[in-house]
C-alpha cells in the first residue's frame, strides 16, 4: 500500500527516470570478480576473497543504483542480489554432495554389483547390493500399496465428502501433524507395535512398510487433494446432469481427469521416503541373502546397507556405500522422470 | 487395515516385479557349486544367532567359510548387541547368542529353563583393545593405567604434561591439548576398556565399567570406525578402539607389571590364559573374569572377550546339529585362523581351544 | 502443497452447488463409495492415535526406571531426556536460521527470477536432492564438512568470543569441526530441499493477474514480490518452515554421525561435545540396548512426537491468524 503512496507522490516528477546502463550488473561483476582476483594476488585464501568480492558485488551496485535511480530501484537491485547470493551459496554444497555420490558411486557399479547379494560361502567371493535392492523396491512398494488408497480416499473424503466440516477439518490437521511426524518415531511406532503383537525378536519387511506408510499419506493426501480441486465443477455437474450418481462420478469423472497429479503426488512421496535409514533400521533389519518374503524374516534395504558399511569403515565397504548411494539416487530420478512423463500423458487438454 | 487383503493386492505386484528382474534369488546364492571343496559335513537350513557387534567381522568370516563347507546351510547373524543377543536367546528366538560379557546368574536360571538343562558357554572372540594416538612428531609412547585414566577423565589436559613425559624419556613432546575420543554409542570395548581402568587404577577411575561411556566433554564418534577416523582425522588425539582396526595408527604401550607391552594378539591370548575361569559354573561354561592387573611377562591386559552362548541339549535334531558344527568349527585351529587372518583377533591359546573344543562336542539333541 | 486459503474459499463455492446434489441419487453404490472415503480418512485418525498409544503402551515404563538405567550422566527421565531436548532445539533452530531464507531464495529464483533453461533443471535436482538418503549427508558431513569447518570455528571464537552475550555461543572451540553448528549446518543443507520445493510450488501460484497488476502500478521487481507474492503464499511458507522444522526435529542419521556427543548443557554452540537429539540418541543406543533402556528410548520418542505435534498445532494457529486477517 505504502508503495502505491509513493508512486501517486512521484507522478509529478519527470515521467522517465534515470537508469542504470543494461550491462551495469555485468560490469558490476567484472568488477567484483577483480577484486577478488587482486585479493587472491595480494595472498588472501580462495573462499575469503570470494566472500569478499561477493560482497562488493552486493554492496557496490545497489550503491551506484542508489546514486542514479533511486531508493527503490536500488532495494530492488539488493534484493536481486541477494536472492541470487542466496541460490548460490545454497546450490554449492548441494551440488558438491551430488558430484561426490556420483563421482565415488559410479566407479564400483558392474554386473556383480547389480545382481549378487551378500551371502558368500568364500571370504574372497565377490559380493552385490541385489538383496538390498530388491529390499528397497519391496518394503517401498508395501508402503505404496498401504498409504496410495487411505492417502487417496482420504483426499475424496475431504474434497467431495467432508466439506469443511469438524471431522474434514479435523483430519486436514491431523494430515498436517502427519507430514511433521519424525521418521524414527513412526519406525518406533512400527517396532512397538508388532513387537508387542509378534513378540520382542520379530523383524520383517512388511513393519518398515508400515512406517514408511506413515510417512507417505500425508504427502499422497495433500498433493491428492489439490489435484482433486483443480477439476472443475463444470464436469462433476455435468455428470450429475445425465444422472449419473455421485461416486460413479468420481470414480469415472473426477479421479481419471486428476490422475496424472495423483501419480505425480504418488512417485514424489514414494522418492522422499525410499532414502529412509531410521525407521528400517529399527524393524526391518538387515541380513545377507535376497529375502522376497514381505512378511518373514529380515530385509534389508539399500539405506540400512550404507549405513552399516559405513560403520565397519574399512576402503571396499566404504566403495559398497558410495555404490549402494548412486544406485539409490538413480532409482529416485528414474521413478521422478516416469511421474514427469506419466503426468504428461494424463494431463487434462486443454 | 486387512492383513489379507494387503497380501493379495501384493502378490501381483511382488510377482511383476520378480519378472521385471528375471531372477529371484541373486546370481551368487542360486547354485552351490562354486564352494571351496572340502565339505565334509553337509548340514543344512536356517541357523540363527545374533549378540555382540564386536564379532560382526568374525562371524562374517566363520559363517561365510562355514557355509562354504555346508551348502545347504544359512547362517544370519544379527548384530543386536550382546544384552539384546542374550536375552533373546533365552527367549528362544535364536539359536545362540554372541556376547561381550559372560551370561549373569540371573540370565543363567531363565537360560536353563530355555535349555531345560545347561548352557554351553565358550570365548571364541579375543581382540586387544589398542589405546591409539595421532600426535605430530610422537611415534611411541608408553602409560601407566593411572595416567590413561587422568588422560580419559580430562584431568591431564596437555600432551607435554609430567605425567606423560616422565614415563617417555627421549620422546619430545608437543605443548598442545589431548583431545580424548571416546564411543558415542554403547559398547563391550567401552565396558573393557574402563573395566581395565577401573581394576588397575581404582583411585584414578572411580567409574565402574558400564557399556556407556561416563565422562563428558570429549570427543565422541560413532563405533570403532568412527573413533579410528577421527583420531586419524585430527591432531592431538587418544582414543580406544579394536585393535584389528587401527590400520596405521600409532598404540601406546600398557604398563604390565615393570614394563610396557604393546598390543598383540599373543599379548591378549596370554592374559587370558592367565585369567580365572569363574567358580560355581557348570562345566560346559567357561566364564573368564579377565586379569586386568595381571604382571605375566608379554600380556596385553586390555582386551575384548567375546563368548558363544548357546544350549547343551536342543530339541530338534537339526537345530542342535547346526549350531554344534557351527560352534566346533568355530573353536577349532581352523575357525580361529579364519577370524584371524580376516578380523585381526587373537586365536585361543591351546589349552584353552582344547577346554572348548570338549565342550561344544558334548552339544546334542535330545 | 498449497495455501489452506483456497481449500475453504474452495469448499464453501461448493456448498452453494453440488452439496444438494449429493443425496440426489447413488444409493448403495453411494454409500458403499462415501463410506470408504470417510473410512481412509478415519484409518489417518486411527493411524495418529495408533502412534500414540502403541509408543505410550511401550515408553510407559520408561518413564519410572530405576535411577542406573538412566545412567551414568542423569538419574531420571527428566535428567535424561532434558539434554536431548536442548541439543533437539539448538541444532533445529541453527537449521532454521540457516536454512529459511536461502530456502526462500532458491523458491524465488525458480519462480520469478532466472529464466526457464535455468530454472527447470535446478527444481529437479533440488526434487532430487530430498532422495539423498540422510546417511549420505552423515558421510559427507562428518568426514569431509567438519574438517572443513575447523578454521571457521577458531575464527569465531576469537571473533565473536569477546563480544557479550553472542559470545557465550562462541566459546572454546572444538579440535574436530564435529558440533553443533557443523550438525545444524548440514541440518540446514538437508532441510533446504524440503522448503523449496513447497515455497517454490506456492510462489509460483500467485495469481498472475496480481502480479502485473503489480507491475503496472510501477513497482519494481522485489516490491513486486512484496506486496503480491509474498501475502499470498504466507500459509505456505509457514507449513514449508513447519514442514522443515519437523524434518530437523527429526532427523536422525546425520546427527548422529555428525554431532560429538556430550551432556553438559551449554551455550557453546562450537564446543567439543554438546547434547545430542532424541532422534540421534535413540539410533545410537538402539544397538547395544537392554530391554529396560528401550523402554527409555521409546519413551523418549513419545516425548519427540508430542513436540512434533505442540509445533504443527502453533504452526496452525499462526497461519490461521494470518489468514483471518487476510481476510479482514
Amino acid at each position: 500500500m505504502s508503495a502505491v503512496q509513493e508512486v501517486t507522490e512521484r507522478v509529478h516528477v519527470p515521467l522517465v527516470q534515470p537508469r542504470l546502463p543494461r550491462q551495469a550488473p555485468a560490469i558490476m561483476g567484472v568488477v567484483a570478480v577483480a577484486f577478488g582476483a587482486l585479493l587472491m594476488v595480494l595472498g588472501m585464501g580462495m573462499i575469503s576473497a570470494v566472500l569478499l568480492g561477493a560482497l562488493v558485488y552486493l554492496l557496490a551496485l545497489p550503491l551506484w543504483s542508489m546514486a542514479v535511480e533511486g531508493r527503490r530501484a536500488a532495494t530492488d537491485r539488493m534484493m536481486t542480489g541477494l536472492i541470487w547470493a542466496a541460490f548460490g551459496i545454497a546450490v554449492v554444497p548441494l551440488v558438491s554432495l551430488i558430484w561426490r555420490v556420483v563421482s565415488k558411486g559410479v566407479g564400483r557399479i558392474d554386473g556383480t554389483f547389480l545382481s549378487y547379494s551378500f551371502f558368500k560361502t568364500d571370504i574372497n567371493a565377490p559380493v552385490g547390493v541385489y538383496h538390498a535392492i530388491i529390499g528397497t523396491l519391496l518394503i517401498t512398494l508395501g508402503a505404496a500399496i498401504i498409504s496410495v488408497p487411505v492417502g487417496v480416499m482420504a483426499a475424496v473424503y475431504l474434497v467431495e465428502y467432508g466439506k469443511g466440516n469438524k471431522l474434514a477439518k479435523a483430519i486436514t490437521f491431523l494430515v498436517d501433524v502427519m507430514t511433521g511426524i519424525p521418521s524414527i518415531v513412526a519406525g518406533l511406532f512400527a517396532f512397538a507395535l508388532f513387537t508387542l503383537i509378534f513378540g520382542p525378536a520379530y523383524v520383517s519387511g512388511i513393519g518398515g512398510s508400515v512406517a514408511l506408510s506413515l510417512l507417505m499419506i500425508p504427502i499422497v493426501v495433500r498433493a491428492t487433494e489439490e489435484m482433486l480441486m483443480l477439476v472443475p465443477d463444470d464436469l462433476r455437474e455435468a455428470s450429475y446432469a445425465l444422472g449419473t450418481p455421485k461416486w460413479k462420478t468420481i470414480v469415472r469423472i473426477v479421479l481419471p481427469t486428476a490422475l496424472g497429479g495423483i501419480l505425480t503426488g504418488v512417485t514424489l512421496a514414494i522418492s522422499r521416503v525410499i532414502g529412509e535409514t531410521a525407521p528400517l533400521l529399527l524393524i526391518a533389519g538387515a541380513t545377507d541373502r535376497t529375502n522376497m518374503n514381505l512378511f518373514d524374516g529380515a530385509m534389508t534395504t539399500l539405506p540400512v546397507l550404507i549405513y552399516g558399511q559405513n560403520l565397519r569403515g574399512d576402503a571396499p565397504a566404504e566403495a559398497i556405500a558410495w555404490g549402494a548411494a548412486f544406485i539409490l539416487i538413480v532409482i529416485v530420478m528414474v521413478l521422478n522422470l516416469a511421474a514427469r512423463i506419466i503426468g504428461k500423458i494424463f494431463a487434462p487438454k486443454k | 487395515m486387512n492383513l489379507k487383503s494387503i497380501r493379495r493386492a501384493a502378490v501381483p505386484g511382488v510377482a511383476a516385479l520378480a519378472l521385471l528382474m528375471s531372477a529371484c534369488g541373486a546370481s551368487n546364492e542360486t547354485s552351490s557349486s562354486d564352494n571351496n571343496g572340502d565339505s565334509g559335513t553337509s548340514l543344512s537350513g536356517n541357523l540363527k544367532g545374533g549378540g555382540a557387534t564386536s564379532q560382526e567381522k568374525a562371524q562374517e568370516a566363520w559363517k561365510t567359510k562355514f557355509q562354504g563347507m555346508n551348502s545347504g546351510l544359512t547362517i544370519d547373524y544379527s548384530l543386536l548387541g550382546s544384552t539384546d543377543g542374550r536375552s533373546q536367546f533365552t527367549s528362544g528366538a535364536l539359536s545362540f547368542a554372541g556376547s561381550d560379557s559372560y551370561i549373569s546368574d540371573d540370565e543363567l536360571k531363565k537360560a536353563n529353563e530355555r535349555c531345560n538343562g545347561d548352557i554351553v558357554e565358550v570365548p571364541a572372540y579375543i581382540s586387544s583393545i589398542a589405546i591409539a594416538f595421532n600426535v605430530k612428531g610422537v611415534d611411541k609412547l608408553q602409560l601407566d593405567a593411572a595416567t590413561i585414566a587422568k588422560i580419559f577423565d580430562g584431568k591431564i589436559t596437555k600432551w607435554n604434561d609430567k605425567a606423560i613425559a616422565d614415563q617417555n624419556s627421549g620422546v619430545t613432546l608437543p605443548d598442545l591439548k589431548i583431545s580424548p575420543v571416546h564411543r558415542a554409542d554403547d559398547s563391550g570395548t567401552t565396558k573393557n576398556f574402563t573395566d581395565y581402568l577401573n581394576k588397575v587404577a581404582p583411585s584414578d577411575w572411580k567409574y565402574p565399567a558400564a557399556d556407556a561411556f561416563p565422562v563428558s566433554g570429549g570427543l565422541s564418534a560413532e563405533g570403532t570406525s568412527g573413533v579410528v577416523k577421527q583420531i586419524t582425522d585430527t591432531n592431538g588425539t587418544i582414543g580406544y578402539a579394536d585393535a584389528s582396526q587401527t590400520g596405521d595408527l600409532k598404540a601406546v604401550s600398557v604398563k604390565v607389571g615393570d614394563a610396557y607391552v604393546a598390543p598383540s594378539p599373543e599379548g591378549a591370548a596370554k592374559t587370558v590364559a592367565v585369567s580365572p575361569v569363574v567358580s560355581g559354573r557348570e562345566a560346559t561354561d567357561i566364564a573368564v573374569d579377565v586379569d586386568r592387573t595381571t604382571a605375566e611377562a608379554g600380556a596385553y591386559p586390555v582386551i575384548l572377550l567375546s563368548y558363544l552362548i548357546g544350549c547343551k541339549t536342543y530339541t530338534d535334531k537339526a537345530e542342535a546339529a547346526n549350531v554344534k558344527g557351527y560352534f566346533e568349527f568355530i573353536v577349532s585351529d581352523a575357525g580361529q585362523a579364519e577370524s584371524s587372518s580376516f578380523a585381526g583377533s587373537a586365536k585361543l591359546a591351546p589349552e584353552t581351544a582344547k577346554k572348548a573344543q570338549d565342550i561344544v562336542a558334548q552339544i546334542s539333541a535330545k | 502443497m498449497q495455501g489452506r486459503t483456497d481449500v475453504t474459499a474452495r469448499t464453501a463455492e461448493a456448498e452453494d452447488a453440488p452439496a444438494s446434489w449429493a443425496s440426489v441419487r447413488g444409493g448403495v453404490g453411494d454409500r458403499i463409495f462415501s463410506g470408504a472415503a470417510l473410512l481412509a480418512g478415519l484409518t489417518i485418525l486411527a493411524a495418529l492415535a495408533g502412534v500414540f498409544i502403541f509408543l505410550a503402551l511401550k515408553g510407559a515404563t520408561g518413564f519410572t526406571k530405576a535411577a542406573d538405567v538412566y545412567g551414568p550422566h542423569a538419574s531420571s527421565f527428566l535428567g535424561y531426556v532434558g539434554p536431548l531436548l536442548v541439543g533437539t532445539f539448538t541444532a533445529s533452530a541453527i537449521a532454521l536460521v540457516i536454512a529459511v531464507p536461502l530456502a526462500f531464495g532458491i523458491a524465488l529464483v525458480i519462480s520469478h527470477y532466472a529464466p526457464r533453461w535455468i530454472a527447470a533443471p535446478v527444481a529437479y535436482v533440488i526434487d532430487l536432492l530430498a532422495a539423498v538418503p540422510s546417511v549420505v549427508y552423515g558421510l559427507w558431513g562428518a568426514f569431509y564438512l567438519a574438517q572443513k569447518l575447523v578454521p571457521m570455528h577458531v575464527w569465531l571464537h576469537e571473533h565473536l568470543g569477546p563480544i557479550p552475550l553472542i559470545g557465550k555461543l562462541f566459546g572454546e572451540p572444538s579440535p574436530a569441526g564435529r558440533t553443533l553448528l557443523t550438525a545444524g549446518i548440514v541440518l540446514a543443507i538437508m532441510i533446504l530441499p524440503i522448503i523449496t520445493a513447497i515455497t517454490r510450488e506456492v510462489f509460483s501460484r500467485t495469481p498472475r493477474l496480481h502480479q502485473e497488476a503489480a507491475l503496472a502500478l510501477g513497482a519494481t521487481r522485489w516490491e513486486m514480490i512484496r506486496m503480491t507474492v509474498f501475502p499470498y503464499s504466507r500459509s505456505g511458507m509457514v507449513s514449508a518452515v513447519m514442514l522443515g522444522l519437523g524434518r530437523a526435529l527429526g532427523e536422525t542419521m546425520a546427527v548422529t554421525m555428525v554431532l560429538s556427543v556430550g551432556f553438559n548443557i551449554s551455550w557453546n554452540i562450537i564446543a567439543t561435545a554438546s547434547p545430542t537429539s532424541i532422534a540421534a540418541n535413540i539410533a545410537l543406543k538402539y544397538k547395544e540396548r537392554s530391554a529396560d533402556l528401550l523402554n527409555v528410548l521409546v519413551a523418549t520418542g513419545l516425548v519427540l512426537f508430542l513436540m512434533t505435534f505442540l509445533v504443527n498445532f502453533i504452526a496452525r494457529w499462526i497461519v490461521g491468524r494470518s489468514e483471518r486477517r487476510m481476510a479482514r
